[in-house]
């Protein structure tokens, strides 16, 4: 067994977990910790598979500014209780969610094993990648060349979401109005 | 070295995590994140099968998903406020306004 396999046993295994760890939380602040390990896992996957780039972009975008976002939003928000909140202790009402979830992952794993990688062992050889694989300079290439026009449209989704973001979250003086009167009648 | 079914793999268990998260999960903050999750899961099987492929444009897909995912997790925690505001709790079953 070489460090490749080691790295990514190791990796596959936080990547699950920490993803397992998530959705068990009562607490949302842990859910938040154990998802950001999750993603450092994956990316040490991303950069496995020659995806250099990405790998460091999911740290920063995702690990970085997302889930601060959540961390940010959770602590805002001034949870009391976290009892009514969380996964309910009792097994057996989600019985079946839990089976059909383990059946959506037998069946792909079914599928993977049937179909395009007939034949295929857990522990097999990677096809020779070509120069420059997954770096910026092959990523922004392509960028900005055949897939310029998404690109730019990006721009404009995401200067919508920080107009809609903005708009819905900002406090309506209309509505609060008419209470504040109504306070100040009674 | 590791084959690329692997990774598949991988990508599918952590799919499946995030569905059982959407489905047992009662906090709205919880549930956003395991639909993360699966969007990221399906980022690494774009990647991995990119890797195999030896095409490059599987990584411009993953760059746009995770501008699509930023952009999607700040108006979507935007609706929590708006939605904390107005029920005072994050539990997904109270959430009932328009059930019939």
């Amino acid at each position: 067994m070489n460090l490749d396999a080691v790295i990514f046993i190791i990796s596959a295994i936080v990547a699950v977990l920490g993803a397992s760890m998530m959705i068990f939380q009562r607490n949302p602040v842990m859910a938040v910790l154990s998802f950001m390990v999750s993603l450092l896992a994956q990316a040490v996957l991303y950069i496995q598979l020659d995806a250099l780039f990405l790998g460091a972009v999911l740290i920063i975008v995702y690990a970085g500014a997302v889930l601060v976002l959540f961390l940010f939003v959770i602590m805002l928000l001034n949870l009391r209780t976290t009892k009514e909140l969380g996964p309910s202790s009792s097994l057996m009402r989600h019985l079946g969610k839990y089976f059909l979830s383990f059946l959506l992952i037998m069946e792909f794993v079914f599928i993977i094993k049937s179909s395009f990688f007939k034949g295929a062992s857990l522990v097999g050889v990677m096809n020779m990648k070509p120069e420059g694989f997954g770096t910026v300079t092959s990523v922004a290439t392509l960028l900005f060349t055949k897939y310029l026009y998404p690109f730019e449209l990006t721009s404009i989704l995401i200067l919508v979401a920080i107009v809609g973001a903005v708009v819905m979250a900002r406090k309506d003086k209309n509505i609060d109005r008419p209470t504040e009167n109504k306070l100040g009648k009674n | 070295m590791i084959s690329i079914s692997s990774y598949v793999i991988v990508a599918a268990v952590l799919f499946g995590i995030g569905t059982l998260g959407v489905l047992i999960s009662r906090n709205i903050i919880i549930l956003f994140m395991s639909l993360e999750l699966m969007l990221n899961a399906a980022s690494l099987a774009i990647i991995a099968f990119s890797r195999e492929l030896n095409v490059i444009d599987g990584h411009v897909f993953v760059f746009l998903i995770l501008a699509v995912a930023a952009a999607e997790a700040a108006v979507g925690l935007a609706m929590v406020i708006t939605l904390f505001r107005n029920k005072e709790t994050l539990n997904i079953d109270r959430f009932n306004l328009m059930k019939w």
